[in-house]
């Protein structure tokens, strides 16, 4: 069973490589909309460094958010989704390995650039382990609950649009933790209780999620 | 059983009508009384005067925003868990008659606000936070249903969603408690008394009978016209 | 009688409450009557 995910995760890996383009796009959106904030909100430097943790956070959760319509996609459409839902690997485990592979391509790198992003917000040096921190604990429940959506709204018109509405909600209080943890920290807290409630929202999305994604997806496919 | 006798649409398309009229005259009732209540017993508040009878609208919507989220989850649970089709109607149903109710709790809420904080929207509490979150999952539950042609599949995906949804409904009940912020703290608890007048409490509690009745009546009319309308 | 519509000042507030859900509650009612009657046919 582990071997069937991690073959998965491989080919998905793999296939994500050879579109490179995808993957880059995501994480130039994140570069490119942190970017714009400044330039609508204006250059004062207390008004950066308050807004920074929530812009990177929302920003990140929209360029997660980019390619995950993709997610089934392209399975659906050659076949190997249905081969997948016949295979003997338990869908929830297909399910869980596509999320990884999600979050491997666009989760982690944001994750990963996020303090080259707070520079330009000048967030102090010492918060960037927070930051960081508390996106590699959000954005793999970003993915995994994401990957719900996608499955939901396999093959319908409005497709990104109609994802967007039903994933944001659902989105809110992890951006809501993650975003505080690094306010919290800003404040001199500390922000462990916000990482707290994210690591638990982790586990919580990782044990539910891909069941809840593998439903979704006999009923896509109906 | 008498229960699964129901199960079918046909059958329990007359029952649906007899409970709308019933609950429906339930409902016109118990909203006399509590405005009754609300507006001619209930003294006027010390700290907000007038401006606090908004509460007799404003809490009772609200708990039935919450209240018909979750009912609307355990239809749709049940309908994915017996693949019956009665139950899914049910949840779509209850979905357009939840979200007016979490609405006129934003707005109330809103309107209440005004006078007595001095802001009609807070971001960054956590109650105002969710039930605008609540209105959201609201509409994606409709938007989903809206875009899937096969009847069956929109109950069955939107079942889902609002399945997955419903774990935010406990976030708002102990997100009070959570955090320490503008809302006013939960003043009506199960065990302890009470900070309220006992009229303005009896007011209220009549007001979301009186809303309760409103939901079931709205519902049943509802799934008769989508008991018509897909040809069950 | 006009100190009750007053509402001690707060007369846009209440009233503002109450005729909005009053009216959506109203409304909904209306809306499934009609599309009731259009199902019948």
């Amino acid at each position: 069973m582990l071997a069937a995910a991690r073959t998965l995760v491989c080919r998905d890996l793999r296939v994500a490589l050879r579109r490179r383009s995808d993957v880059a796009t995501a994480l130039l959106f994140f570069v490119v909309v942190t970017s714009l904030f400044p330039l609508g909100i204006g250059a004062e430097p207390n008004q950066l460094r308050a807004i920074a943790p929530g812009v990177i956070w929302v920003a990140a959760l929209l360029s997660s958010m980019l390619s995950l319509p993709r997610l089934f996609e392209a399975d659906h459409a050659d076949g190997t989704l249905e081969q997948m839902l016949l295979g003997a690997a338990p869908l929830g485990v297909t399910a869980a390995a596509k999320a990884l592979a999600h979050w491997l391509v666009s989760g982690l790198p944001l994750a990963l650039i996020a303090p080259l992003l707070a520079l330009q917000y000048d967030l102090p040096a010492e918060l960037y382990g927070v930051l960081v921190l508390s996106l590699l604990l959000g954005t793999p429940v970003l993915s995994l609950i994401g990957a719900i959506g996608a499955a939901l709204t396999l093959g319908l018109r409005g497709g990104g649009v109609l994802l967007a509405l039903l994933v944001l909600p659902l989105y809110a209080p992890v951006l809501i933790m993650g975003a505080g943890a690094v306010e919290m920290a800003a404040a001199g807290l500390g922000g462990h209780g916000q990482l707290l409630i994210l690591g638990a929202m982790l586990i919580v999305a990782a044990a539910f999620a891909p069941w809840a994604t593998a439903a979704a997806l006999r009923i896509a496919s109906e | 059983m008498r229960w699964f006798w129901y199960a079918s649409p046909q059958t329990f398309f007359p029952l649906a009508g007899t409970i709308a009229r019933w609950s429906g005259i339930a409902a016109a009732v118990l909203a006399l009384v509590g405005l009754y209540i609300g507006f001619f017993v209930a003294p006027t508040d010390a700290q907000q005067g007038e401006a606090y009878r908004i509460i007799f609208i404003h809490v009772p919507a609200a708990w039935m925003s919450m209240f018909i989220y979750v009912v609307m989850a355990f239809w749709a649970g049940l309908g994915l868990a017996l693949n019956t089709r009665l139950s899914g109607m049910m949840a779509s149903a209850l979905a357009p008659t939840g979200a007016l109710f979490t609405f006129i709790a934003l707005w109330t809420g809103a309107l209440w606000g005004r006078p007595t904080w001095g802001t009609y929207w807070v971001w960054g509490d956590a109650r105002l936070m969710s039930e605008l979150i609540l209105l959201f999952l609201y509409f994606g539950f409709m938007a989903l249903h809206a875009a899937i042609e096969d009847p069956r599949r929109a109950d069955r995906a939107a079942g889902l969603l609002a399945l997955v949804g419903v774990v935010n409904v406990p976030i708002i009940y102990w997100s009070v408690k959570w955090w320490n912020t503008l809302h006013q703290g939960a003043s009506v608890s199960l065990t302890a008394a009470p900070k309220m007048a006992a009229t303005m409490l009896t007011g209220m509690l009549v007001m979301a009978l009186a809303f309760w009745m409103y939901s079931i009546a709205a519902a049943m009319l509802r799934v008769r016209c989508i008991i018509r309308e897909r040809g069950a | 009688m006009s100190e009750f519509f007053a509402m001690g000042g707060y007369a846009w507030y209440v009233w503002g409450s109450y005729g909005v859900t009053f009216f959506c509650l109203f409304a909904e009612i209306f809306l499934l009557l009609k599309r009731s009657r259009e199902a019948k046919e």
